[in-house]
């Protein structure tokens, strides 16, 4: 059976990896390339690249550094960020990209998700999802990549799921808002709820502290990964030190 | 030794041809059936789906050297699978080397689909046996040439072999060490 991914999250603005605490007031935290290396070398299951700026912005990813990660880094990896036609997608993907996510232009126009699944196959087509509650039901936000632009979408999360996965998604990342960047473990609730109906995987996101916060997510849900960013980027955790400790609790891990 | 990398449409032909260069083999992309008469090897690289690849090969005329070669051939992902007959996938006549039909993964609770993620390959052959990274959402369990085999809800074929076919239903260009090691035990098959 699959084992359980550890994916880090590295959230990139101009070329740098950046983290911000609840998508606000973003700190450098090193090059693209000496991080994925370094994560890769400690075990990452697989890697994510958001480009944080590109939506926002009207941007697109840089496939030069696309390029330079794919000649480097043997695991998966996943780029996010402005991507917003079938051409867009293919220059990420061409350049050595396994998978490409998008978020805000799904929201905008729906259909680009059926015509990335029928151009590239569902596996290469994740959808991220950043989620919050309102009220007592959980809403979709788009445009999160800095706060001035950040919208409800009025979307309710459980539709969307519904939405994307009927076009052919093949991937779920549900960033939980309300725990993104806080550190106090990953929101099992909303987890569950939204895992009711999908078929696809579904990767859990925001929230990660200590490794028993992954611990609890990986048991307590069906999520088939947990990403976090900062407790890796600050080395609070250790990808190696986290898996080995999975593993102990039974957890079904790549060694 | 030249490797050829088969281009069947599908993105994602850079990870492969990365692959061979991080182990200093020299690979070449190529849809052309002249340029790939000079290979000593072939790759039929896999993304896409079974109905766009089989239409790029019968485009670029490449159908009769796939099946016709005695060369060693290493079909990854889908790749593998257009070896068999035929594949439910836009429901597609495939090139009919290996006995046996691809069919589609059914979700469950527990099973998700795309089958996405790292899972333990088991074989005979030395040394690779190991987890690699899988993305797909079909499979193949005719076993008759089954070399390595895995369990994603019930057992399916990873790795197969007949003549000098090789087939893997994971991606080695993204399974870290041990996909390298998978990567050079086909080398050392030329």
């Amino acid at each position: 059976m699959l084992t359980k991914r550890i994916i880090p999250c590295l959230d990139v603005k101009n070329g740098l990896v950046v983290k911000g605490v609840q998508f606000k007031d973003h700190e450098i935290v090193g090059s693209i390339l000496d991080l994925a290396q370094k994560y890769s070398n400690e075990g990452a299951d697989e890697l994510v690249f958001y480009d944080i700026g590109a939506s926002t912005y009207n941007g697109i990813v840089s496939k030069e550094w696309v390029n330079l990660i794919a000649e480097v880094i043997n695991i998966p990896f996943c780029v996010a960020g402005g991507i917003r036609t079938v051409n867009d997608a293919r220059e990420i993907l061409n350049s050595g990209a396994d998978k490409i996510s998008i978020n805000s232009p799904a929201i905008e126009r729906p259909e680009l998700i059926k015509e990335l699944a029928d151009e590239f196959g569902s596996q290469c087509v994740v959808i991220g999802i950043d989620s919050k509650t309102v009220g007592d039901k959980y809403f979709v936000f788009s445009h999160t990549g800095d706060e001035k632009t950040i919208t409800n979408t009025k979307l309710e999360t459980k539709n969307w799921i519904d939405t994307v996965q009927e076009l052919g998604a093949g991937e779920i990342v549900l960033n939980c808002m309300n725990q993104d960047g806080v550190r106090n473990g990953y929101d099992i609730n909303q987890l569950n709820i939204m895992l009711a109906n999908c078929d696809v995987p579904l990767i859990a996101s925001g929230g990660a502290g200590h490794e028993i916060h992954f611990n609890d997510v990986l048991k307590k849900t069906d999520s088939s990964g947990a990403l976090a960013a900062s407790v890796f980027h600050k080395n609070l955790i250790n990808i190696n030190d986290l898996k080995k400790y999975l593993k102990k609790e039974l957890i079904n891990i790549r060694k | 030794m030249k490797i050829g990398i088969i281009d069947c449409g599908g993105a994602n032909l850079n990870s492969i041809y990365y692959s061979f260069k991080r182990i200093n083999i020299k690979a070449f992309i190529s849809n052309s059936l002249s340029e790939l008469k000079k290979m000593d090897a072939f790759i039929l690289p896999g993304v896409g789906s079974a109905g766009i690849v089989m239409n790029k090969l019968k485009e670029n005329n490449l159908i009769n050297l796939i099946q016709e070669t005695t060369k060693p051939t290493l079909g990854i992902c889908i790749g593998m699978q257009i070896l068999f007959d035929y594949s439910e996938e836009d429901n597609t006549d495939c090139l009919g080397i290996i006995k046996g039909s691809v069919k589609k993964i059914k979700p469950n609770k527990e099973i998700k689909v795309p089958q996405m993620g790292w899972n333990r390959v088991i074989t005979s052959i030395d040394d690779i046996s190991g987890y690699y990274y899988f993305a797909n959402s079909y499979y193949t369990d005719n076993d008759e040439h089954a070399i390595g085999h895995s369990y994603y809800g019930k057992k399916f074929n990873s790795i197969v072999k007949k003549d000098n076919f090789f087939g893997c239903q994971f991606h080695p260009e993204k399974s870290s060490d041990i996909g390298e090691k998978f990567i050079k035990n086909f080398i050392n098959q030329i």
